[in-house]
């Protein structure tokens, strides 16, 4: 294969296209982490700490926000005061930014918001892409510039920046989140140089002579009444119309010099179409290729790709079309409920309408929330449009059967030409195979004439997660923007995949497999699922293997198998000789990992040198395999579970029809228990001779996967199953048992950290030891089928409030996709235990909800009497107020149900009375005991309503269950806290309704890849704080003492449990607003999970997270309202934080940076201390009251 | 009477036989700098440990590789990429860089390597710093039950060749005390290319918290007594191979100093004494010989060097286990 020489190519995803170019041209960027824009962000604010320039030698400020309403506030300041200003962005990021918009808009300020197009959440939230958000803002008067693949992403951006410069109307460039954002592919980058030549410096001028300057006083921003307001809105007319004549003229400038000529709308096709489909984004690749099969099969059609969008030009648009069209089909990558049809189709409507063009148009929706548009999704839309009576408004790519909307189409109606090399890689998140695989396309882009495309697609789970990578190599520009279905090469690096997934359905007929896997010859043969072994037969697939893992062990590398398959993969194609590919691998491996070290070097280049010696042809056996794909679900699942919930977890969730899912976003709980991912290597084995039943093993369990129950002592249970008598009295007359869910378990080992017994023997040997899962693993299936027969404990029989009273109850929150070792799941967990029957949970946005709301499967759930949390995510900086309004919400309807059980007492007897008592007397009953007898009394209230007729005894029974206590948890992290919902937090705060609040405290944006938040510490590293975080953390804690009647109570589980407890009761007890600063571990520390108890005991020694609980009740009684529940620091501050990566790398990177930070990280340790010393005696005079419900 | 202290070592003039050896002193250049003002005549920095520096990339990698690649909103992990970690040798380098500019006295860089291609990679990078001499601070603990003696003994051996092969520096080997034949070991080191040989490094040993019952490391600095070990093997080598002797470990006081140059030590290594009361301690041992030695008689060190050693001794016998014999039966119980 020729290496290519000079031209600037570039294998980079459209993030980074974009982005290179914004930093380019902007000096003030003000950033948010939203997915999938947060990329953009990061990439800016790393080059600006690395020094990069932009096109004038200016390092760009990359300031980080609270929010996009904030990152939009920032720009609008900025581009008011003359700098050249820009943000990234992507869906409610973007809609947090429309008021700012207007403005800019509005004031006529050159701008560009990059986004990553991406759903706006309605029934549910999603990461992926379409055009719901970029089509919320169409009315801001920003001018919407529309890429369809990776090379525009960069083309686009460049053109959006010239053409601001020079309209002045700001743009929003827009390219399809995750399916360009994320996809990496050969572009040719233009040239600083280039880029020099295309600006107009005295565009620059005039926008800085239009800037706020004390020296030439203007004044923006007035209040404009009802006699001007309307004649000054319609003066920047002319600016608008001049828009689409600066784009196009931009784009020719940019043709001249790059050779790649971008229209205001391009026309691909026959020139004599009758059938034209107008689209805009990357769906265009998709329309393209069907239109190119069509019109090879004697069609005549086309297809219109839409560049800009806002301002719509209707004669530019009108003149692409042949004159020959009869019909036109708009394509909408969005929803617009109850309109006559989406926007795309009535500008279509419209432009035609006024251009006096007599074509017939149809509307269709597609692609939303990324779900895959193909060729042979487009040729269903031209064969529809070809009826001689075409449905007006239909879907594709989904089969409706309840609006009947959907084209129906034929998957193999397209297939891809057979000089692109498809590519398909099965991995995990752990292994390593999404980053080779864009090693691979980046060495194959970049070394060789030919155009490679990397996809990668990922699973919603955090623990074990899957990894699909789709690779495809051609010897033209790759346009084809879906999921590969016909695979040349498919690579499965995890064995156990197999078992769950029908990995090779995807391969063609004579295609090649590459396996990892530990087994050679007849065994290996056996092993495979017999789905498995019929598609190598039938297709009489090449089939190679390699003990991958075997090898990355060797050479020091743990699970990575990256490099070892990598290395196959070019040996099994020919891409490069395979000397040549070696070589091109260790010379990536040098550039990816030469920055960490020559050790991370040499053992990726001992893999590379091991690997193909090692790899072996498989010979096929008989399909006569025992192991068959295993059902998603058991079959004794309930059925929306089976029949939903099973289709999703084996993937087939695409195939769903419409019928089968809710329809407001309304799902049940308790899925997560059918999910059996099975991930771990090693599980938890109990040794009841050892135990001391103290409960903490399942205290600390992330994933509820270590369970602790007591069953009376004269029951029979079956041989195998194992049990202890209790340790101490509280518990006589039972037995009690540690059960792990050996299916459920991600194999963290937090448990046997914790375990205090240790033998005498052997001291390594606790009362709960890792052990290999196989060994065990039928065993403990049985026995954990057993241990759930065990009836639930009676909550009156176990003490709630205490560590191991809590972890004789149900968790109420099991098996999450969480990461294996999560700090924050045990909170979650325990508060379940304690108070999960009762509990409404408002779960800010975050890695919160995504393990606790992220499809398939859920881990909120129920106890044996049905009663669980109910659990709802609203947005992201909103969950204060959301959870707020909740408690209004119970409020509003007990008040009610009082009134009405007041109205109704004669008919209702003695129980109105007791109800009546209850609530309005003097009963100080609370907890458990309080929920029982409310439950009793609304049961019995019950029995009588329904011998009552009449409307009051209806509207009664709607309300009566709000007589029963509620307990209303806000939950959420710190980037919701401290930063985009501190104002609605604080405002909640301020509330004084009963209302608990949890912020689990990673210190960064966690659920977006480890962005700094106000949070983060004083001298930790994140991503926006590569130099070391420069300011100390926020401490919401004393701000929320400072209202007085706030109970706020400080937390970690691994330094003192007891104290985690504790607060957690009283602050549910608390008749106001209580809330909860949890320390939670994080892998965006940088340390191994598994020791994250000790790493919370340290935070705690060192002084750098303090235990404590202030109750405003005490100051009633006389008494400071402060408790510090640890104790004096004992441990230097840097001891702790040698341990975690965020802190010690800093030391490594800038040594005396870091020396300076650590030194003001531990003042502050210092001073926070001092003061909280000083505050355990201060009492305040001012008198706590109650609220009043 | 003027007693002529002057002393070569590694080929190396000096002006007295004591030399701060590896601590964390030596990894700061003012401290150095304050050593050399207390006389030190050369100063050996603290070793470049290959695995550590392996373990710290690798730290780092697996730090950056967690979480990345496995989840649609983090797939670029959970740190920021940066154009350099420093995990490799860089901080060595320039403390070397440093020391080479500001110390007027031979700086002497010690390494503790774990492959073979780490050792002579990481001398030939030391090499390249301008260092005037080269220490190899080599040990290996054979907890394999299948290893023998022989394939250790020789890993040594050619560990020692290849380096001396590779760079051409005067080359100290620092070993420890538990070989079956320290002589025959010594001998094969020095034909391999050792310069001198630096006795005994010490190690981190275990040490059992019996509150939490796990195993922790630790080191503690040394004892005087801890000199006797070294003594011995002094004194039975010195004449007998052709190498530097340096005596490490114990040598706290100008005592113990002398002991070591009357039993054969080229030169003298000091770390706990100097950590525990400072670089004046250096210049009380240098003066603490002089006085020694002017007050016995002797005109010069080299006159003293190994005057009681196992070929110059009244009574060499001690020296071997007969003098163990002696101890116990001079051992009188104070119950």
């Amino acid at each position: 294969m020729t290496v290519i020489a000079t031209r600037p190519y570039a294998m980079v995803d459209g993030n980074e296209a974009a982005a290179r170019i914004a930093h380019l041209l902007s000096e003030v960027i003000a950033i948010y982490p939203i997915t999938p824009a947060s990329p953009m962000g990061e990439l800016a604010d790393a080059w600006s700490h690395a020094g990069k320039p932009n096109l004038w030698g200016v390092v760009p400020d990359v300031v980080e926000m609270q929010s996009e309403a904030g990152a939009a506030g920032a720009i609008h300041g900025s581009l008011s005061a003359g700098a050249l200003s820009t943000s990234f962005t992507a869906s409610q990021g973007l809609l947090l930014m429309l008021p700012n918009m207007y403005k800019i808009a509005g004031e006529l300020t050159p701008a560009v918001i990059h986004v990553a197009a991406r759903t706006v959440a309605t029934h549910a939230l999603s990461i992926f892409g379409d055009h719901s958000d970029v089509m919320g803002a169409r009315q801001t008067g920003f001018a919407l510039l529309a890429s369809a693949s990776v090379q525009e992403a960069q083309d686009m951006a460049l053109i959006s920046h010239l053409a601001t410069l020079e309209s002045r109307v700001p743009f929003l460039h827009f390219f399809d989140g995750f399916r360009t954002s994320h996809e990496i592919s050969k572009i040719e980058l233009i040239e600083e140089e280039t880029i020099r030549g295309l600006i107009d410096e005295d565009l620059i001028a005039a926008h800085r002579r239009r800037a706020l300057n004390p020296s030439n006083p203007s004044l923006r921003g007035t209040a404009q009444n009802p006699d001007v307001f309307f004649q000054a809105r319609e003066a920047s007319n002319p600016f608008y119309d001049s828009v689409p004549g600066v784009v196009a003229r931009v784009m020719d400038l940019v043709a001249e010099e790059t050779g790649r000529r971008y229209r205001l709308f391009d026309y691909d096709g026959a020139p004599d179409a009758e059938t034209v489909v107008v689209v805009m984004g990357s769906g265009s690749g998709a329309v393209g290729e069907a239109v190119e099969e069509l019109n090879r099969r004697g069609g005549k059609v086309g297809v219109v790709t839409v560049r800009l969008y806002r301002p719509f030009d209707v004669n530019a648009f009108v003149d692409v079309l042949p004159e020959t069209v009869r019909r036109v089909v708009a394509l909408d990558r969005t929803k617009e409920p109850g309109a006559v049809g989406e926007p795309l189709y009535q500008d279509v409507v419209a432009a035609l309408a006024e251009a006096g063009v007599r074509a017939d148009v149809i509307g269709g929706r597609y692609g939303l929330s990324s779900k895959e548009f193909t060729p042979a999704m487009a040729a269903a839309v031209f064969e529809e449009a070809a009826l001689p009576h075409p449905r007006r408004h239909f879907t594709v790519g989904i089969r409706d059967d309840v609006s009947g909307l959907s084209l129906d189409f034929d998957p193999d109606w397209w297939s891809e030409p057979a000089d692109v090399v498809r590519a398909v890689f099965y991995g995990l998140g752990s292994d390593g195979t999404v980053g080779a695989n864009k090693n691979s396309v980046k060495i194959i882009g970049e070394s060789t004439d030919l155009y490679a495309q990397g996809y990668f697609v990922y699973d919603s789970k955090k623990s074990g997660s899957r990894t699909v990578s789709h690779l495809r190599v051609s010897p033209r520009p790759i346009e084809s923007t879906y999921l590969i279905d016909d695979a040349d090469f498919v690579a499965v690096h995890q064995f156990d995949l197999l078992e769950s997934l029908d990995a090779l359905e995807i391969c063609r007929p004579g295609g090649t497999v590459l396996l990892n896997t530990p087994y050679r010859g007849e065994r290996l043969w056996d092993a495979l699922p017999v789905e498995a072994q019929r598609h190598i037969l039938d297709k009489e697939l090449a089939v190679w293997a390699v003990d991958a893992a075997g090898i990355a062990r060797e050479a020091g590398l743990g699970g990575r198998v990256n490099t070892v398959l990598q290395t196959c993969f070019f040996h099994l194609t020919d891409f490069r000789s395979s000397e040549d590919g070696v070589a091109a691998i260790k010379s990536y491996i040098q550039k990816s990992y030469g920055p960490r070290g020559q050790a991370v070097v040499r053992r990726n280049e001992e893999a590379v040198d091991n690997a193909i010696a090692a790899m072996f042809a498989v010979t096929p056996g008989e399909a006569d395999g025992a192991r068959r794909i295993a059902d998603p679900v058991p079959a004794v699942a309930p059925d929306f579970v089976k029949r939903v919930t099973g289709a999703m977890l084996a993937g087939k969730g695409d195939l769903l029809p419409v019928s089968a899912l809710p329809v407001d976003g309304t799902f049940p709980t308790g899925t997560a228990r059918w999910e059996k991912r099975s991930i771990a290597t090693e599980i938890p084995i109990w040794d009841p001779e050892l135990c001391i039943d103290c409960g903490r093993c399942a205290l600390v369990c992330p994933h509820a996967a270590i369970l602790f129950k007591a069953f009376p002592s004269d029951t029979t249970v079956p041989e195998g199953f194992a049990w202890k008598e209790p340790t101490g009295k509280d518990l006589r007359g039972m037995r009690v048992v540690i059960q792990v869910a050996p299916d459920d378990c991600t194999g963290c080992g937090v448990c046997v950290e914790v375990c205090p017994a240790k033998s005498k023997e052997v001291a390594r040997h606790k009362a709960i030891n890792m052990q290999p899962k196989g060994e065990h693993l039928e065993r403990e299936r049985r026995n954990f089928s057993y241990f759930l027969e065990i009836p639930d404990m009676d909550r009156s029989q176990v003490n709630a409030q205490s560590v191991k009273g809590s972890q004789l109850l149900r968790p109420l929150f099991e098996f999450s996709g969480a990461c294996a070792g999560c700090g924050e799941t045990p909170y979650l967990k325990l508060i379940t235990q304690m108070m999960g029957d009762r509990m409404i949970v408002a779960n800010a946005t975050g890695c919160s909800s995504i393990y606790g709301g992220n499809l398939p499967t859920t881990p909120w759930t129920t106890d044996d009497a049905g009663r669980g949390p109910a659990w709802s995510n609203s947005l992201f900086e909103d969950n204060a107020e959301f959870g707020l309004g909740m408690r209004l919400a119970l409020e509003a309807q007990r008040q009610d149900a009082l009134l009405l059980v007041t109205a109704l007492a004669p008919e209702l007897g003695s129980v109105a009375m007791e109800i009546l008592d209850l609530f309005e007397g003097d009963d100080a009953s609370s907890g458990d005991e309080l929920v029982v007898r409310q439950r009793d009394l609304v049961s019995r209230l019950r029995e009588q309503l329904a011998g009552l007729q009449g409307p009051l005894p209806r509207r009664l029974e709607g309300v009566a269950d709000s007589l029963v206590e509620r307990s209303v948890w806000i939950v959420g992290g710190d980037g919701w806290a401290y930063d985009i919902g501190f104002g609605g937090l604080d405002h909640v705060l301020a509330s004084g309704r009963d209302i608990n609040i949890l912020v689990l405290d990673t210190e960064v944006y966690s659920n977006t890849g480890g962005q700094a938040s106000k949070s983060t510490p004083r001298a930790a590293i994140a991503k926006f704080a590569a130099g070391g975080k420069a300011t100390g953390k926020k401490d919401l804690g004393q701000i929320a003492m400072s209202y007085g009647n706030v109970y706020v109570g400080q937390v970690a589980m691994g330094a003192n449990p007891t104290q985690t407890v504790k607060t957690l009761a009283e602050a549910e007890a608390h008749r106001g607003v209580s809330l909860v600063i949890a320390y939670s571990p994080c892998i965006a520390h940088g340390f191994d999970m598994t020791h994250q108890l000790d790493h919370q005991k340290a935070a705690t020694d060192s002084g750098y997270w303090p235990l404590y609980r202030y109750d405003p009740a005490r100051e009633v009684s006389g008494e400071p309202g402060l408790k510090l529940d640890s104790k004096k620091p004992t441990i230097p501050f840097k001891q702790f934080a040698a341990t975690e990566t965020r802190f010690a790398m800093l030391g490594r990177v800038d040594p005396t940076g870091a020396d300076r930070l650590m030194q003001k990280a531990q003042q502050d340790i210092d001073d926070r201390w001092s003061l909280y010393e000083q505050m355990v005696d201060v009492h305040r005079t001012a008198e706590y009251v109650e609220v009043e419900e | 009477m003027t007693v002529d202290l002057r002393t070569s070592y590694l080929g190396l003039d000096l002006d007295h036989p004591v030399i701060p050896s590896a601590s964390p002193l030596t990894g700061d250049v003012d401290h150095i700098l304050a050593l050399v003002e207390a006389g030190a005549p050369a100063v050996v920095l603290p070793s470049l440990f290959e695995e550590q520096i392996d373990h710290d990339a690798m730290a780092v990698h697996y730090s950056l590789e967690m979480g990345s690649d496995g989840f649609g909103e983090a797939a670029e992990g959970f740190f920021p990429q940066l154009d350099d970690y420093n995990t490799g040798p860089e901080d060595y380098i320039d403390l070397i860089k440093r020391a080479k500019a500001e110390v007027p006295v031979p700086v002497i860089a010690s390494l503790n390597g774990v492959s073979t291609g780490g050792w002579t990679m990481y001398s030939e990078i030391l090499a390249d710093q301008g260092i005037d001499a080269l220490e190899l601070n080599v040990y290996r603990l054979a907890a394999d039950m299948r290893q023998t003696s022989e394939v250790v003994e020789k890993s040594y051996v050619d560990l020692v060749e290849k380096v001396k092969k590779s760079v051409g520096l005067p080359l100290a080997v620092k070993v420890g005390p538990y070989f079956s034949s320290i002589p025959d070991m010594a001998r094969r080191l020095c034909d391999a290319g050792a310069d001198a040989l630096v006795m005994f490094n010490r190690f981190y040993q275990p040490d059992i918290d019996l509150e939490t019952l796990d195993v922790i490391p630790n080191l503690v600095l040394s004892d005087p007594v801890e000199l006797r070990l070294v003594l011995r093997w002094l004194a039975i080598m010195h004449g007998r191979i052709d190498c530097d002797m340096a005596a490490t470990s114990g040598v706290h006081e100008a005592t113990d100093a002398v002991k070591a140059l009357l039993a054969g030590a080229t030169v003298t290594m000091m770390a706990s004494a100097l950590l525990r009361h400072g670089p004046s301690r250096l210049t009380e041992v240098r003066d603490g010989i002089r006085s020694w030695l002017g007050d016995h008689g002797y005109e010069s060190v080299s006159q003293a060097r190994g005057s009681l050693s196992y070929a110059t001794a009244p009574n060499p016998e001690v020296f071997e286990r007969a003098g163990y014999m002696k101890t116990l039966k001079s051992y009188v119980p104070t119950w």
